[in-house]
């Protein structure tokens, strides 16, 4: 017998991981002190902390409220912040020009803006979905005013599209693309013909209206909200057709998508904002009148669609061809595989991109400033050539940082949940 | 490779070959760029025949069962599969891919889903069962490869043979009159293989049409009713298992039978 030959005669039976050190200090000393150089990495940070809140905090902390002007918070003390102009202005900053005695619209659309988001990001209350679907028209109406059946024409011609879809899919024709293109007609005929009429009698049968309020009066933190939302909303899905069709077989589909993805990031934002505010102007017919808002949130959408285009084109190259191989010979078809196997996936994968993308963009909002639109950028200013309150700079922008911070960090933690929760490997 | 099936000789009469024809392939030929892979290809499959096609690595062996369901698509000649005819035609291709089962050698589940999820989706949205139904077939069919208990598990959670068995439960709950397996063992760990194995063995003592693209010779032996070697994109030689094992006709048969089963 070789002398390393070895049989086990008695086995060991398990026993429990040796004691590490636990509690307080034992988690100090193993995660902040374990080295001398993580020691000093410990202290130093602590010391930077330390000089970054010494002034910060009896600044903020001290802040005046109740001054009338810049100049009487520094016969008060000139050494603490003067809040009081947001005391003075805060309507503004949050409504811009809106008249005053409407704010509650404004504030309440916001309300029903959470309300609307609640069934999109927590599936557990998803049978409230019909909300977030009524949401964008029930918010135009609220926040530009007139009468409510100039917006509900939209749904009662959506509904009757399709509607005639469903009518016509039970009929003879058995084809799909048929009764599609049908029924898009029969859409399209209905809003060219009968839906101004239609609005006219409704509105006279059952008048429901607030008063107008037109877009050059939105602004502060509620004219963000409306380009950054409108944006992220219209964005996410003609960036999934951008990359769709970037990735098609179909050789001009494919030129297109490649063509405005290129161009649209080749070129600033701030230059498609100046075309939708100056140059747009000569190419429409004189006399149209197309809202400024709008005209800012197409370019917006545009810009950050094509991002979007690229970033779940990433997540698109990540998953392996055996996914869509797995899915055709299964008998899905195109439409059936994307929407149920591809893109779920893609944008699992895609989410902090996207996310990263979404607050992107909704900080570019405050670009808007620049074409002289109010956003709470824009207000600063504004609020600055004031009199009163001229050479205020730290509070104003520590205000607007916060409430733009809000957003942003809700986003991104509602995409960390995200993460969490769909990670099916685990 | 593995021998250790033969021993367990099933019931090959128990198993009929009716005269309907599953799928004929006539003088297709398939060229990947300049590269001609598949050269006249004719095959003839009855339904209820199980087919173990071998040869080695680069032969076309995927990519002719691979033609079957137009994952590829070939350039002359003619494949028709139940009667109908492969063209470009979008209509014929979903009707014969909803007909004909395919399983992969990577598996290629759908992680995102659940085991069950995989089983009744394409019931579901290409058959357009009702989704109790479809949950009622597709437990059934995870009872058959023997993992109902994990229905509820994704399939980053399984073993590689519980996912070659999800992955050929799903296949069936589709009720497909043919089945291809392209070398569905060889991503296996030795002792999975014989599970997966099994389950097809089983399929076969069903009488379900099978194409079978496998190395493992203790299972051609077992099941084929006809084993074909291809070599650089041809069939060189197919015969009856017993025959073809035991009395290989062509050198590059021989050759490439003496190297797999190692002596
Ligand atoms: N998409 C493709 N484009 C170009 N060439 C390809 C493609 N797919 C396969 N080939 C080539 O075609 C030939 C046949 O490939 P195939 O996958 O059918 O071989 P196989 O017999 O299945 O081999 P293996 O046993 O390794 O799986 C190989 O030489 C391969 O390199
Ligand atoms: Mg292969």
């Amino acid at each position: 017998m070789k002398n390393y030959a070895y049989v086990r005669e008695k086995s060991i039976p398990p026993s429990p991981p040796p004691l590490i050190e636990v509690g307080v200090i034992g988690w100090i000393r193993q995660n902040l002190f374990s080295s001398w150089f993580n020691s000093f990495l410990t202290l130093f940070s602590l010391y930077f902390i330390f000089i970054c809140l010494i002034d910060f905090i009896p600044w903020a902390w001290g802040g005046h409220w109740n001054a009338k002007s810049l100049r009487e918070c520094m016969d008060l003390d000139p050494n603490v912040a003067c809040f009081s102009v947001l005391a003075a202005r805060w309507e503004q900053l949050l409504f811009g020009l809106y008249p005053a005695d409407q704010y509650w619209r404004p504030t309440l659309t916001f309300v029903f803006l959470i309300l609307s988001i609640i069934p999109i990001l927590f599936p557990r209350f998803f049978r409230y979905f019909w909300f977030s679907v009524i949401y964008p028209g029930l918010a135009i109406w609220l926040l530009w005013g007139g009468s409510i059946w100039s917006i509900a024409i939209i749904y009662i011609g959506v509904i009757f599209g399709v509607a005639s879809f469903t009518v016509l899919s039970k009929g003879v024709i058995r084809s799909t693309s048929v009764n599609l293109t049908l029924s898009i007609v029969i859409t399209l005929l209905f809003f060219l013909f009968l839906s101004s009429t239609l609005t006219e009698f409704l509105s006279y049968l059952i008048p429901i209206s607030l008063p107008f309020v037109e877009s050059l009066r939105m602004g502060g933190f509620t004219l963000s909200l409306i380009v950054g939302i409108s944006g992220i909303v219209a964005s996410f899905p003609i960036g999934i057709l951008l990359a769709l069709g970037r990735q098609s077989n179909l050789p001009i589909i494919k030129m297109i998508c490649v063509g405005f993805i290129e161009f649209i990031r080749g070129v600033p934002l701030i230059t498609l904002l100046f075309v939708a505010s100056v140059l747009l102007n000569y190419f429409l017919p004189p006399g149209t009148n197309f809202d400024i808002v709008l005209r800012v949130v197409i370019m917006v959408t545009l810009f950050s669609a094509a991002y979007m285009a690229e970033v779940i084109r990433g997540g698109l190259a990540g998953l392996p061809l055996g996914q869509h191989e797995a899915s055709a010979s299964l008998g899905l078809t195109y439409w059936q595989s994307q929407r149920l196997i591809i893109m779920p996936q893609a944008l699992k994968i895609s989410i902090p991109g996207i996310v990263n993308t979404f607050i992107g963009l909704f900080k570019d909002t405050t670009l808007v400033s620049i074409i002289s639109l109010r956003d709470p950028i824009g207000l600063a200013s504004t609020i600055r050539a004031d009199t009163k309150w001229n050479g205020i700079y730290w509070e104003l922008y520590v205000a607007i940082g916060l409430m733009f911070f809000i957003v942003c960090f809700g986003m991104s933690q509602y995409s960390q949940y995200l993460e969490r929760k769909l990670q099916t490997d685990k | 490779m593995s021998e250790n099936n033969s021993a367990e000789k099933i019931d090959k009469a128990k198993m009929n070959i009716t005269d309907e024809v599953a799928i004929r392939i006539s003088e297709m030929n398939k060229w990947f760029g300049t590269f001609h892979v598949l050269r006249d290809i004719n095959l003839e499959v009855k339904r209820g025949e199980r087919i173990v096609v071998c040869g080695p690595s680069g032969s076309g062996k995927s990519t002719l069962i691979r033609c079957i369901n137009r994952l590829e698509e070939h350039q002359k000649g003619s494949i028709v599969v139940d009667g109908t005819e492969l063209t470009t035609d979008l209509k014929n291709i979903d009707k014969i891919r909803s007909e004909v089962g395919m399983v992969f050698q990577h598996f290629n589940l759908f992680p995102h889903l659940t085991t069950l999820e995989n089983c009744t989706l394409a019931p579901i949205w290409v058959r357009e069962t009702p989704e109790k139904e479809a949950k009622e077939i597709a437990m059934e069919m995870l009872e058959k490869v023997k993992i109902p208990e994990q229905a509820n598990k994704y399939p980053g959670q399984l073993s590689g043979g519980q996912q070659q068995r999800v992955a050929i439960a799903r296949s069936l709950c589709m009720k497909p009159r043919i089945m291809l397996f392209d070398e569905v063992t060889s991503a296996l760990d030795p002792e999975m293989i014989k599970e997966v194995l099994d389950t097809m063995i089983q399929l076969a003592e069903e009488g379900m049409t099978m194409i079978c693209v496998t190395h493992e010779m203790g299972f051609a032996r077992q099941v084929a009713d006809r084993v074909i070697f291809m070599d650089e994109g041809q069939i060189v030689e197919q015969n009856e298992p017993e025959s073809f094992f035991n009395n290989p006709q062509s050198e590059r048969t021989k050759l490439f039978l003496s190297q797999i089963l190692g002596h």
